[in-house]
């Protein structure tokens, strides 16, 4: 039960992400995980050799970025019919609750939406209240498919 | 999932309370709502009010209010307060076995995805998904409905009429 401080935001736009602004995403990212990861954003930015349609967005309040959101159609892995996947979402941790992550969900989904699927679905670590907490209020749920793991020396 | 009936009581009542903000609900009109004792339903909001998230007045006009904070509350915090704490329950002793330690992990687990569910899920989030879904069903009802019932449907008298 934290009380939440509402961020107060300039002009915030959604577009589509530019090389330049990998390095604010890498600095985001290893602000919220702890654990920069260039290699992976720039492999994300990096469109080569890819058959499903994926997107890359990022919220941008002038010229800073405060956000970003990945996203792509997959289909029939697991047996799911096609469906928009939210690889990774983020916003600058100075900048939440002040409606950036709804609006770069919005704007995936409006992404998806012409590529014909009904249903976007993301992973997150059990532990991850905040985020969980974030997707439901947008209406996500547990949906038929669990995950399982297990070491590999079982 | 079982529950405590005070518990499901509990979450049933502020979620409602919670979804009329400023807004002093009647005890009875809720125990109503939801077919429930008048009597019990009182004695079950006598912990929230002590945990300061319902408030209420006496008298012509008055009745309880949600005074929480509808975004933070989860299903959590209130299954918390009627159930305790989840994560501090002691562990029972179960035999050392193989068999016994493999039964208590998938117990374990079952009680971590629950406990993971109530803490994400906010009043706030509830009451906004139910919003949602009757936006979308009366939506469904105005497209599957003849033209000039659409309105109707939804309990608003169609433009013609008014004017």
């Amino acid at each position: 039960m934290q009380a939440g401080v509402q961020a107060s935001h300039n002009q915030i736009t959604i577009d589509d992400v530019c090389l330049a602004d990998i390095p604010q995403i890498i600095e985001i990212d290893s602000e919220i995980t702890k654990i920069a990861k260039p290699e992976l954003w720039y492999s994300y930015y990096a469109p080569a050799g890819r058959s499903q349609p994926r997107w890359f967005l990022v919220a941008h309040e002038d010229a800073r970025v405060v956000g970003y959101i990945l996203g792509e159609v997959r289909a029939w892995e697991f047996g799911s019919p096609p469906c928009g996947w939210i690889f990774a979402i983020g916003v600058s941790p100075d900048q939440r609750i002040g409606g950036i992550g709804t609006r770069l969900l919005d704007a995936m989904i409006e992404r998806f939406r012409p590529t014909g699927v009904k249903t976007i679905r993301t992973m997150l670590h059990i532990d991850e209240n905040v985020l969980m907490s974030f997707f439901r209020s947008q209406g996500l749920a547990a949906g038929p498919f669990i995950q399982l793991e297990a070491s590999i020396d079982l | 999932m079982k529950l405590n009936q005070s518990t499901r009581l509990a979450i049933w009542s502020i979620v409602e309370l919670a979804s009329r903000p400023g807004e002093q609900v009647p005890v009875n009109e809720i125990a109503q709502i939801y077919g429930i004792s008048q009597h019990h339903l009182a004695k079950v909001l006598r912990t929230p009010s002590r945990a300061g998230i319902v408030g209420s007045t006496r008298g012509p006009g008055g009745g309880c209010e949600f005074t929480g904070n509808a975004n933070r509350l989860t299903l959590y915090d209130i299954v918390q307060l009627f159930e305790g704490d989840r994560e501090e329950e002691e562990t029972p002793e179960v035999p050392s076995t193989p068999v016994a330690a493999e039964v208590a992990r998938v117990l374990m687990e079952i009680d971590r995805i629950t406990t993971a569910t109530l803490k994400s899920v906010t009043l706030q989030t509830i009451i906004r998904n139910a919003e949602r879904k009757e936006e979308r069903r009366k939506e469904a009802s105005r497209k599957t409905a003849p033209a000039g019932e659409t309105d109707m449907a939804d309990g608003v008298e169609p433009a013609s009429e008014k004017a």
